[in-house]
């Protein structure tokens, strides 16, 4: 933008410099206003982990606890509902879960840590609703042969006691696992796995 | 124009009262830098302070990890309350119940630092002396008057006013002139005052957690701003040479 | 690029508007130190619109969560403290720079004919700055932003007939409460900023309308023909400002030389305010007031109830009269004489340079009577303390009579044509 010809001459390694020093400067200056932006020391808090005390759960029974803001399911299955899991695997979508919805330890036909516990963050994969658990052959309405499963009311997404998406639906994705360790039988902490030794 | 008379009025015999306005008050020469003296601090205002005064603004594992104490060992030691380490640090005593028991609730010393100053905390804290004629049976010559009991008795010894003749004005009158302990407290006078120091050292820390970090970041900002400096005055002495 | 540009310009004078305001803008080659404060104040006025956003994101604009918010920005939001303090630095720093930036124009005449307006407009600004930054203060809802505006707020009683009611109005409610931080909320965020920022566009297009003044006064356009080709700048000016005058050979384009100028200073002053933002933020309780880290309890009265720093010259007048309605007529009057300042002075000569010893003695008298005025306001009170106030009072008044006596007949130097080399 310089027009004046007695100055052009001046245009050289001072300006490039100067400018160079003025953008590190501008960068500097903006990283408080940026790192402002990250979750604050309440967010980690309220974002800590949960203790869950599962030693009265019933077999066949689900409990819902609050882990991020996000609802966690933890059913204890009985050994029917494991049994089940296998026989309608052509029907899924990603029956070895290959997708990346779980920790390591889950990525197995119950996808959990212990076979009884299912552990899953209650968010459908389609659009964020919470899907409903059908228990006592109330699921068969939605999947001929499977009595117990998760059903989305929003869109109609349809899971398995594994957390398993059904193929022909608009999820696209297995239902999340959450990080968890089991302190011991009677406690898991969702939010975190055990620090390997 | 009564209510602007009052508040102005306020002003002038707020000068009659000793609150900080005529006292001298002692130096406390505290350190930021010295995590012992902070940590020796938290435990004396986890042990005698939090049971009527909060630290609602703080909470308890910032103040563990800035001091350097590992959180399992500062669970144990240092937490009383039931608290989790993620909360803020909130005094045991119900408000309303303190309102009533104390006459005012004892305030929050998160940043009583900030409002009184270290110099005016230390000062208070080792210028209660007995006086039978109080509720507590303490007042002392930094806030005369004031609600709190000598919490830190045990440690100080039984303080006494020490008095002295003086001229006043020309009149004779007895002034005070220090405070001495009966010597039955855990710690002598020179570890009592260093154990203050300790204190005001960390309400000193909780009052701006962050001082240590601001003055690092400002010397590096103030160092950069002169490199900055440097090369905006040659260039601008470079377009300026041919005027004049 | 080229093509792209041009098609913009086409639609939107861009490039014709950057090269008549601050490309080709003609500038005084003898622009002094004392004047860099108005760019320094444009950069105070973007930091303070810039953190204050930042703020709003997480302040708490209710009585109940307004201190604990504060804390919280403080201690948890990432780098909080820094954008706090940056907020709270540059409130103080405004008025610094502002106020040398209006001594500026007071020693230079820049108030004189044809810039009476641009003083207006200046005045305006600080007016709308001294409400934005009393109202700014009160949101922290410590001891000193409830009492501070609990004094304040009722001066407005003093006004016969409607006042009590006026006051009640103000304030939402029968006392400063959380009604009153709201509204103030709502104004210090959005509405007063917004008049700010168009008053400062009206002052500088008023600026650029007449021209720069400069340390000696002297006129850098001349009549059009008047100058010969030797005389003239060799800058390239913008033609809105040739086709008009003849500029001559006195003047140095806004960019790079003034902006270069305008930099250096701008590293200087960024120096000393980082250095009191990360080192001394609280100023020893100028800057941020110790009572204000307790929180605000209507119950109890600090034992000293201080405005901040910059108000405290018109504090002091205002309590140097002992009656209330004459002292917050003597306060406002102070700002009402400064706004009429161009009307005082009768003169023709602007620079003190070339004024008589009176008006310079003069000027560095209010001068020093504005800050000494400042130290009483901010004070505990004295007796001895009083009666300075009153004597300074007179003499902040006296400044003006002084000038409008003298400034007919005044003894000056001859202003030279040309700047001096």
């Amino acid at each position: 933008m310089i027009t004046n010809r007695k100055i052009i001459r001046v245009v050289g390694f001072l300006t490039v410099a100067t400018s160079v020093v003025g953008g590190v400067g501008v960068v500097g200056a903006a990283v408080p206003f940026v790192a402002s932006w990250n979750p604050s020391a309440k967010a980690k808090a309220a974002g800590a982990d949960v203790e869950v005390d599962i030693s009265g759960i019933e077999p066949g029974q689900l409990i819902r606890v609050m882990w991020r803001s996000k609802p966690v399911w933890i059913v204890r299955r009985t050994p029917e509902i494991l049994a089940e899991l296998g026989q309608h695997e052509d029907q899924l979508r990603d029956p070895n879960s290959e997708n990346e919805q779980q920790p390591a330890f889950a990525q197995n036909q119950y996808r959990s840590m212990k076979e009884e516990y299912l552990i899953l963050v209650g968010i459908c994969t389609h659009l964020g609703c919470s899907p409903q658990h059908m228990k006592d052959g109330a699921f068969e309405e939605y999947v001929e042969g499977v009595p117990e499963g998760f059903f989305c009311p929003c869109h109609g997404s349809k899971f398995d006691m594994a957390g398993r998406v059904f193929q022909n639906v608009p999820a696209p994705l297995n239902l999340v696992v959450p990080p968890y360790q089991f302190v011991d039988d009677a406690t898991v902490i969702i939010g975190s796995e055990a620090e390997v030794a | 124009m009564r209510k602007l008379i009052c508040v102005l009025a306020l002003l002038l015999p707020g000068m009659a009262l000793a609150a900080g306005g005529n006292v001298h008050l002692d130096k406390a020469n505290y350190d930021l830098s010295d995590k012992a003296s902070l940590q020796r601090g938290a435990k004396l205002f986890m042990n005698y302070c939090l049971g009527c005064h909060g630290q609602q603004y703080q909470r308890y594992q910032r103040t563990f990890n800035d001091l350097g104490i590992p959180e399992e060992l500062a669970e144990e030691n240092l937490q009383f309350t039931g608290d989790k380490i993620s909360d803020y640090i909130e005094r045991s005593m119900p408000a309303e119940s303190a309102a009533q028991w104390f006459g005012a609730a004892p305030p929050d010393l998160t940043l009583v630092a900030r409002v009184r100053g270290a110099d005016w905390i230390y000062t208070y804290l080792r210028s209660f002396y007995v006086d039978e004629s109080r509720p507590f049976g303490v007042n002392n010559t930094v806030f005369p008057e004031v609600g709190m009991p000598h919490v830190l008795q045990p440690l100080q010894g039984t303080p006494r006013m020490v008095e002295e003749e003086a001229m006043v004005d020309g009149e004779t009158v007895m002034r005070h002139a220090g405070i001495k302990t009966d010597g039955d407290g855990a710690l002598t006078t020179a570890e009592y005052d260093q154990a203050i120091l300790d204190l005001v050292n960390y309400l000193e820390y909780t009052g701006e957690p962050f001082r240590l970090e601001s003055e690092s970041i400002g010397k590096w900002v103030l160092i950069f701003i002169l490199v900055l400096f440097v090369f905006v005055f040659m260039l601008k002495k470079e377009f300026w040479r041919d005027v004049h | 690029m080229q093509a792209f540009l041009a098609w913009i310009e086409a639609r939107i004078p861009m490039m014709r508007v950057a090269n008549m305001h601050a490309i080709q803008y003609p500038a005084p080659r003898n622009m002094n130190f004392w004047y860099v404060f108005g760019f320094l104040a444009t950069i105070v006025l973007v930091n303070q619109i810039v953190t204050g956003i930042w703020l709003t994101m997480n302040f708490n604009p209710t009585a109940e969560g307004a201190f604990a918010s504060v804390e919280y920005i403080m201690r948890e939001i990432d780098y909080g403290w820094i954008i706090r303090y940056m907020h709270s630095t540059g409130a103080s720093a405004f008025f610094i720079v502002v106020y040398m930036h209006m001594f500026r124009g007071m020693i230079y005449g820049s108030y004189q004919k044809p810039r009476e307006l641009l003083w207006i407009f200046g005045m305006l600004i600080y007016l709308a700055l001294m409400a934005e930054a009393f109202m700014g203060y009160v949101l922290p809802w410590g001891q000193m932003s409830y009492w501070g505006a609990q004094v304040i707020v009722s001066l407005f009683s003093a006004i016969p007939v409607i006042g009590p009611d006026l006051v009640q109005w103000i304030q939402g409610d029968y006392v400063i409460s959380g009604a009153t931080l709201n509204r103030f909320f709502a104004l210090h965020v959005i509405a007063l900023p917004l008049v700010i920022v168009i008053l400062v566009f009206l002052h500088i297009i008023a600026l650029h309308e007449v021209g720069s003044n400069n340390p000696d006064g002297v006129a850098i356009k001349h009549k059009k023909g008047s100058l010969s080709e030797d005389e003239k700048t060799k800058f390239e000016i913008h033609e809105y400002y040739t086709s008009k005058y003849d500029i001559a050979d006195d003047v140095v384009p806004f960019f790079p030389h003034i902006v270069l100028k305008d930099l250096v200073a701008f590293c200087i002053f960024l120096a000393a305010f980082t250095y009191i933002m990360f080192f001394a933020p609280e100023m020893g309780g100028k800057f941020l007031e110790h009572p204000n880290f307790e929180i605000a309890n209507p119950l109890k009265t600090p034992e000293h109830i201080f405005p901040v720093w910059y108000f405290t010259p018109f504090y002091a007048i205002l309590k140097a009269v002992p009656d209330k309605l004459f002292g917050v007529i003597a306060m406002f009057g102070a700002i009402i004489f400064l706004f009429l300042l161009p009307w005082f002075d009768r003169g023709t000569v602007k620079s003190w340079r070339y004024r008589s010893g009176l008006h310079k003695l003069n000027l560095l008298v209010f001068a020093g009577v504005f800050i000494f005025l400042g130290y009483l306001g901010g004070t505990p009170q004295e007796n001895w303390k009083i009666t300075a106030s009153q004597i300074l009072t007179v003499m902040y008044f006296g400044f003006f009579i002084l000038l409008f006596i003298y400034s007919k007949n005044e003894t000056t130097k001859p202003v030279p044509a040309r700047i001096p080399k």
